[in-house]
């Protein structure tokens, strides 16, 4: 036998996993989707007392839109996600980035919300909820509380769930039509744990007004640039944003924001990379998300208008 | 409030393999894979690494692939479950099967079974994939012995099959 012994439950309501969690809260892990906590437990690195198995709580999986969010509960698959026509509209960085969440047979069993507790900081969904501003929804038996990403990341694998809470859903503010996005990262073969990741989600500003401002068209606005295996949690790089805000496409802006993100991150050696590597990649991913973001990124003109100062088309490099 | 349930140690579960049900009673640390291969016999699952990297141990959960080595034998109950030993029709090979012996697709042999499995997936997701949705639909299985190439062509050589 692999794992060292547990005992087990499978309650099939949130109010039964909140009386589990009440009772045994500290000594009790939650088991999602299981592909981190399976090797963990494999492993005996993880050795719960109780293991509370959440995959009968069917009340917990589901995507749904309201209120202007995409509100995913916290067991609904990865792979349910990626494929999601819902999720692809309107969450179009979520798409992008679950094909780089380990392999189809992970991302069959993964779920969005076991990845975002776990909080490992190589992971590509706490990127994601990271650059779009998601609100995370933690339920007690005192009741819930909404929690935003820079609340609810804490550090390496460490979320401000407390052990009698459950995270049950993660809302998402819908991306707007005309923003563009992108998610890339470099792994030492694919489906591996992130070197790097970077997301990205640009807004440009809309062609001209009659007589209107000439200048604002073309340019970026609202840009959030977002890290992931920079640090104990996601890294939001506010300078680099700041950078962009207002700016024409160019270029060589892109190249300036590729230097400004290295030499903003402190990221730290570990045996899959050096610190310096990872500064360097960053800048390169910045690079390259941002361009990708930008391209993608609406007014869709329609017969040879100006597309501004964005470039048009093709694929980044 | 509602009643506290019990955890317990081990536990009773049914479920059906290969179209067959079953019934079994496991420790509930048992993996599902240690239980396929020590409780029903089914062998033909292989375990390599045991911590979802290797592939070799990939069965399908109610048609999807999965590591059977990350699931708990309790986790099985009421699904529906498909092992390599599940794909030939009596003597006849499943035409994947056929494709890894035309193309020589194996050599020892011991991660065939998972790369089976997950092309059977892949192959019911995407019946005309190109070179580079093969390499990558692949992607989460190792063979050390192949370079993947045979493999590859195995691939090609199924997806034609089954689409005739």
């Amino acid at each position: 036998m692999k794992p060292a012994p547990f005992d087990y439950a499978a309650p099939e309501t949130i109010e039964e996993t909140l009386a589990l969690l009440g009772e045994y809260g500290a000594d009790a892990k939650l088991l999602a989707g299981g592909q981190s906590l399976m090797p963990l437990l494999n492993m005996r690195l993880a050795r719960p007392s109780v293991l509370i198995d959440l995959n009968r709580v069917s009340a917990l999986d589901y995507m749904r839109v309201s209120d202007g969010e995409v509100r995913i509960g916290a067991l609904t698959r990865q792979r349910a996600a990626e494929r999601s026509p819902v999720v692809a509209k309107h969450l179009p960085l979520m798409t992008d980035a679950l094909r780089w969440v380990g392999h189809a047979q992970i991302r069959n069993r993964g779920t969005i919300g076991g990845s975002l507790a776990h909080a490992d900081p190589s992971a590509e969904l706490p990127a994601v909820a990271a650059a779009l501003g998601a609100t995370f929804v933690v339920a007690g038996q005192g009741g819930m509380r909404l929690l935003l990403p820079e609340e609810f990341f804490v550090g390496y694998l460490t979320t401000a769930i407390a052990p009698a809470e459950v995270l049950t859903e993660i809302r998402f503010p819908k991306m707007a039509a005309d923003a563009g996005c992108a998610f890339v990262e470099v792994a030492r073969r694919h489906g591996d744990f992130a070197l790097v990741g970077a997301a990205a989600v640009v807004h440009r500003a809309g062609p001209p007004e009659p007589g209107g401002a000439e200048a604002s068209a073309g340019r970026f606005r609202d840009v959030r640039l977002v890290f992931t295996g920079v640090g104990p949690t996601p890294v939001r790089v506010r300078e680099a944003e700041a950078a962009l805000e207002g700016q024409k496409f160019e270029e060589r802006l892109l190249a300036d924001v590729a230097r400004l993100v290295a030499g903003r991150l402190d990221p730290e050696s570990d045996i899959q990379a050096s610190a310096e590597y990872r500064k360097h990649v960053a800048g390169v991913l910045a690079r390259r998300a941002l361009l990708a973001a930008a391209l993608r990124a609406g007014p869709q003109q329609a017969g040879g208008h100006s597309t501004g100062g964005f470039p048009k088309g093709g694929r980044p490099t | 409030m509602s009643k506290v349930i019990a955890p317990v140690a081990e536990r009773t579960v049914a479920f059906t393999v290969n179209g067959k049900s079953v019934e079994v009673t496991v420790p509930v640390r048992k993996t599902l894979a240690d239980a396929l291969r020590e409780d029903l016999g089914l062998t033909g699952t292989h375990l390599g690494c045991e911590h979802g990297v290797c592939g070799a141990c990939t069965i399908l959960l109610d048609g999807q692939a999965v590591r059977s080595c990350l699931l708990l034998a309790v986790q099985a109950d009421g699904h529906d479950l498909k092992t390599v030993e599940g794909l030939a029709d009596g003597d006849r090979l499943h035409p994947i099967q056929e494709a890894f012996w035309e193309a020589h697709g194996l050599q020892c042999g011991f991660c065939t079974p998972g790369f089976l499995m997950t092309i059977c997936e892949f192959l019911a997701d995407n019946p005309s994939p190109t070179e580079d949705e093969i390499r990558e639909g692949i992607a989460g299985n190792l063979c050390r012995c192949t370079g993947y190439l045979n493999i590859i062509k195995a691939v090609q050589i199924a997806a034609a099959k089954l689409r005739s």
